[in-house]
């Protein structure tokens, strides 16, 4: 029974034994902990649909392998899985095995998506307009589409049968899911959760995006004076949580501790910030509330950063109200440089990112950022660095006034 | 252990049957199907089958607000719902009030992404940026959050006809760990001839509506006869071995041995081969039934919440010691909720 809870117990701390992820960087942890070590730029010309009509024609396009990681899918369903389940896949089975979960119990999914499965979304459109119409394939597209398939598509793969959640808060979306994960974990109303978040480049959302001209047609540099705008992504990041005590008790590595999440609504604008970043102030504080913590505990915060001139001037107006003081020396850096917006996965590959920053101890640049936009109090990284950080925060903001920030401790 | 109560304080619905809860209790009371009518469609001279909300006679209060100017019907179906629910709740200003927002919907903002899509795919360099942004699946709680005026928590969450009972259990979460004060439990979804379209592939004969439901739950009753969420059964996900069949029934031995005095509100819709499932798991059952969609269409997310507004009235108005609601979903889950008199 999912309500009442069967369990009435003391806040848990949560760890993370595992973690997947896609970017156009590559696949898997090295990889991307290597290209995000020294801001490295991963676009390249738009392959998926046609961009020729569009202002902007590149993205950070995933290079994804013919072949996928083994699971229990049976080959028909591997034939018809669309780029979004590909991609999924590919971050479940990396943090899967990561984590080496044997679970005794219902392994729960929290997922974050914007896009769901628009690829399968749009060749249905198309079919769907032919006359006389088509029939064959339709039902599978139709599925496909929907963000449950690619839930599904995980759960058959790796044999869980736990509840599904599937947060669609735009661009904090893969915050909000491992929020919310974080929070079931550590209420004890789940055990063993996978979450994060997923989105596969799409027409619509390139052509959305590229109609608002919010897409940089030089080259996306967050918190630069002279930003013109965002570089659009896709990719896929997971992490495994569970319990402290339980991965004490089976011996797991731990990659890192989620201490506090915290996520308020923006009613500014549908697309644009509180130009004071009041809401995003608001995020951050009720997560560093969660453990009392406060910025000067914080060794790096990874921004939302888009690179859009109204996102980074409010984001950057409430990064300094929120540090106050510690603002002059707290390392701030956007990793969408390298990757671009990855929407509903942004928030997910981001705290990998903040995992890699804790465990490997370094700070992801920005080397493309010429003039830092004095809005900024903050050192903004812009070469390759080592550090010593101890908890990063992780901030995703979205469409709709939806914002969220996760808190995560180095595990030593 | 001390379960914390959870109370249904107010309901909200817009459905084909009008504005309002009261149209659509007096469409499920009388029993009989709604009209059904065609949505325009770009592809050729076919048509589908939808019940559609009716224009109203005066255009609500709530939907005055300047947000929803240009805003989908999907956005102004859940304020209304939304507002209706917090004015019977006794909520008439949310101002102090820790209030969260989920939202579950399974076709979202379909209109609008429709009509964006086939822009792009006309030219994509003339496609328009006022439709962009009401495509994307949040916009409807962003909406209700310019409404409520409020920066609480909200999630949007997406799945099948399930979405609904998937959002109250993350508001009973919030709850229990005292994260609001009440939250707002809003389902809506809007007609269009793509999902009619799509709905033909899973089930011919199906029809399509449209509509939203809301339900505000807190840790305090009202004053008014109150009603208990008792529970919400495990998630039974069409995974693995579990078939859809499997699934409902599953989902039915979660519910508790049946009193004298229970209803059960189902989510069959009125084709056979649709129902089979979740008819087959409660062929034991010998009490009163409700199928709200049989009479006001396959509504998704938004006819789960109309199920569970008539089991509240239903407790409300003392038909009923307890209602179990069943909801066998098309792609995800078959999951119950049951609710008691308070």
């Amino acid at each position: 029974m999912l309500f009442p809870p069967e369990t009435n117990c003391a806040p848990q701390r949560v760890v993370v034994t595992g973690a997947g992820i896609v970017t156009a960087l590559g696949l898997g942890w090295r990889a991307n902990a290597d290209g995000f070590r020294v801001g490295r730029a991963a676009f390249r010309p738009v392959t998926l649909f046609d961009v020729s009509r569009q202002r902007v024609k590149t993205a950070g396009e995933v290079p994804l392998p013919t072949t996928l990681p083994p699971t229990h899918l049976s080959p028909r369903t591997l034939r018809r899985l669309n780029r979004a389940s590909r991609l999924l896949l590919w971050a479940a089975a990396e943090a899967w095995h990561q984590a080496g979960w044997t679970p005794d119990g219902p392994v729960a999914q929290v997922l974050g998506t914007t896009n769901c499965g628009a690829e399968s979304g749009a060749n249905y459109y198309r079919s769907a307009l032919v006359s006389p119409p088509v029939h064959r394939g339709q039902p599978t597209r139709a599925f496909g589409h929907q963000a449950q398939h690619q839930a599904l598509v995980v759960a058959e793969a790796f044999g869980f049968e736990g509840p599904v959640t599937i947060v669609s808060n735009a661009c904090a979306s893969g915050s909000n899911a491992i929020g919310h994960a974080w929070e079931l974990v550590r209420s004890g109303r789940a055990e063993w959760v996978l979450a994060g978040g997923y989105d596969a480049l799409s027409q619509i959302a390139f052509a959305g995006f590229d109609s608002l001209q919010v897409v940089s047609l030089t080259t996306c540099r967050p918190f630069d004076q002279q930003r013109d705008g965002l570089a659009l992504g896709e990719g896929a990041a997971l992490l495994a949580l569970e319990p402290l005590d339980r991965a004490r008790r089976r011996g797991a590595e731990i990659l890192g501790e989620i201490i506090g999440y915290g996520s308020v609504t923006d009613c500014h604008h549908l697309t644009q910030p509180h130009p004071d970043g009041t809401a995003a102030l608001e995020s951050m504080r009720l997560a560093c509330a969660c453990v009392n913590v406060g910025p000067e505990s914080v060794g790096y915060v990874n921004a939302h950063g888009t690179g859009t001139p109204l996102n980074d001037a409010a984001e950057a107006r409430a990064i300094n109200q929120w540090a106050g003081a510690r603002a002059t020396s707290l390392p701030v850096s956007s990793t969408k440089g390298s990757v671009g917006h990855l929407l509903g996965a942004a928030g997910a590959v981001e705290a990998v990112i903040g995992l890699m920053v804790l465990r490997e101890q370094w700070l992801p640049p920005e080397p493309c950022v010429e003039t830092l936009d004095p809005v900024c109090a903050f050192p903004l990284v812009r070469q390759p660095q080592d550090a010593n950080v101890e908890v990063v925060l992780s901030n995703s903001f979205g469409f709709g006034g939806a914002n969220a920030s996760l808190l995560m401790r180095r595990w030593s | 252990m001390v379960v914390t109560p959870i109370f249904v304080r107010g309901c909200g619905a817009v459905s084909p049957a009008g504005w309002g809860v009261e149209p659509l209790l007096n469409a499920l009371r009388a029993g009989e199907t709604l009209p059904v009518q065609s949505p325009a469609s770009p592809a050729g001279d076919r048509s589908w089958r939808v019940r559609t909300v009716p224009t109203p006679a005066s255009r609500p209060a709530a939907l005055a607000h300047p947000r929803l100017r240009r805003a989908s019907a999907i956005s102004q179906f859940a304020v209304a719902a939304a507002a209706e629910a917090l004015q019977h709740g006794g909520f008439a200003s949310t101002q102090g009030l820790r209030l969260g927002v989920v939202t579950g919907t399974h076709t979202a903002c379909i209109r609008y992404s429709e009509r964006f899509f086939g822009e792009v795919l006309r030219d994509p360099a003339t496609a328009s940026p006022l439709l962009f942004p009401e495509t994307v699946v949040n916009a409807p709680a962003s909406h209700l959050a310019a409404f409520l005026g409020g920066t609480g928590v909200s999630y949007s969450l997406i799945g099948d006809q399930t979405a609904f009972v998937q959002a109250l259990l993350v508001a009973t979460g919030w709850l229990l760990e005292h994260r609001v004060d009440a939250c707002l439990v809003v389902s809506a979804e809007e007609a269009a001839w793509v999902v009619a379209d799509a709905q033909q592939r899973f089930g011919r004969g199906i029809v399509g509506s449209e509509g939203a439901g809301a339900i505000v739950l807190a840790r305090e009753a009202g004053n008014r006869p109150g009603v208990r969420l008792e529970r919400i059964t495990d998630a039974h996900l069409y995974a693995g071995r579990l078939t859809r069949n499997a699934a409902a029934h599953a989902m039915r031995h979660d519910f508790p041995r049946s009193l004298p005095n229970e209803l059960l509100v189902d989510a069959r819709c009125g084709v056979a081969r649709v129902d089979r499932a979740e008819t087959a798991a409660w062929q034991d059952w010998s009490g009163p039934r409700l199928s709200p969609r049989v009479v006001l269409g396959e509504g998704l997310s938004a006819a789960t919440a109309w199920q569970g507004i008539a089991a509240c009235a239903a407790l409300a108005d003392g038909h009923a010691d307890a209602a179990n609601v069943s909801v066998v979903g098309a792609n995800l889950q078959a999951i119950g909720m049951r609710f008691v008199k308070a």
